[in-house]
């Protein structure tokens, strides 16, 4: 797995890419959370076009970020192009919290 | 170990078997990925149904390292699950066993968005993914003694009707 952050204004961007399941789950779980504490961070956008693989693990790892950027008044948009995980993330639902966009400029 | 649940559903026969044992750490979920992945293209599946068992299978793992064993009071290294692979000509066969804490309400547990440990921000989506992704799906499990998880694929399932019957 791959993890890299960046940031544009209040934007925080969340490139994932390789393997997302459990184990790695809770490593980006600590690392984006220590930066959504920084003003003016409030937007969160995870670019998820190069992950491999991802299970449920990925699920709640979003949907706790999404509960984290809304307590903030911001918002959540995510890019993925990987169908297993599209399909897993449709399953659940996660598209009607984490809005789906096909590049970082549809969320800056 | 136990017999097979669904041979009955792929009329070949056994071809091939794996049996593992590995600890219950968050680094092993990926083994267990390679495991079955190393097996299964045995049978040269598609991209869909090669990562449809390798995500079921994930699901199972985790669940013996997070629940299963999560809250036992014994060294991580102690804590088996244990990996049983076995190959039809059309078909994978998974097992995977812990000797953890059980589900009280088997029934509960696989609905959709059930979890029992939301404040370790679970969905409660890994039993919904794993029947929907296989073809078979069984949960085994008494409290205080562990859980037994068996998932089927079968591959090539266009071809269903000429190669496999399932039974009544
Ligand atoms: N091996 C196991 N041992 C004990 N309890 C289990 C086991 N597997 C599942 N469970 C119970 O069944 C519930 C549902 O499991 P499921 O995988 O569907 O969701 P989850 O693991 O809670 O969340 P997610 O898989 O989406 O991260 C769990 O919350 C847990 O209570
Ligand atoms: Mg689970």
């Amino acid at each position: 797995m791959k993890f890299e952050l960046a940031k544009t204004g209040n934007l925080l961007i969340v490139k994932v890419s390789g393997e997302l399941d459990h184990h790695f789950a809770d490593e980006i779980r600590i690392r984006i959370d220590s930066e959504l504490i920084k003003p003016p961070v409030r937007d969160i956008l995870f670019d998820f076009n190069g992950l491999s693989f991802m299970d449920s693990s990925g699920i709640g790892m979003l949907m706790g970020r999404y509960k984290k950027v809304k307590a903030l008044g911001g918002k959540a948009w995510i890019i993925c192009n990987n169908p297993n995980a599209t399909r897993i993330l449709e399953m659940s639902g996660v598209f009607q919290f984490i809005e789906k966009c096909e590049s970082i400029h549809d969320a800056v | 170990m136990s017999e097979s649940m669904f041979c009955d559903m792929c009329n070949s026969k056994e071809i091939n078997r794996l049996n593992a044992e590995f600890s219950a750490k968050s680094c092993n979920e990926k083994l267990a990925r390679s495991l079955v992945s190393a097996m299964a293209v045995q049978l040269d599946p598609t991209i869909d149904e090669l990562s449809d068992i390798v995500t079921a299978v994930s699901e199972a793992v985790t669940n013996c390292i997070i629940h299963g064993y999560g809250k036992i009071n014994k060294k991580k290294e102690a804590c088996i699950i244990k990996f049983e692979c076995i190959l039809y000509e059309n078909a994978i066969e998974v097992g995977i066993t812990d000797e953890g804490c059980g589900i009280e309400d088997i029934e509960k547990a696989r609905e959709p968005l059930y979890t029992s440990s939301p404040e370790m921000e679970r969905s409660g989506m890994g039993f919904t993914i794993m029947e929907s992704f296989c073809d078979g799906f069984s949960v085994q499990s008494i409290v205080g003694e562990g859980t037994e998880i068996r998932l089927f694929k079968i591959f090539g399932g266009d071809n269903l009707c000429e190669n496999t019957t399932i039974p009544q």
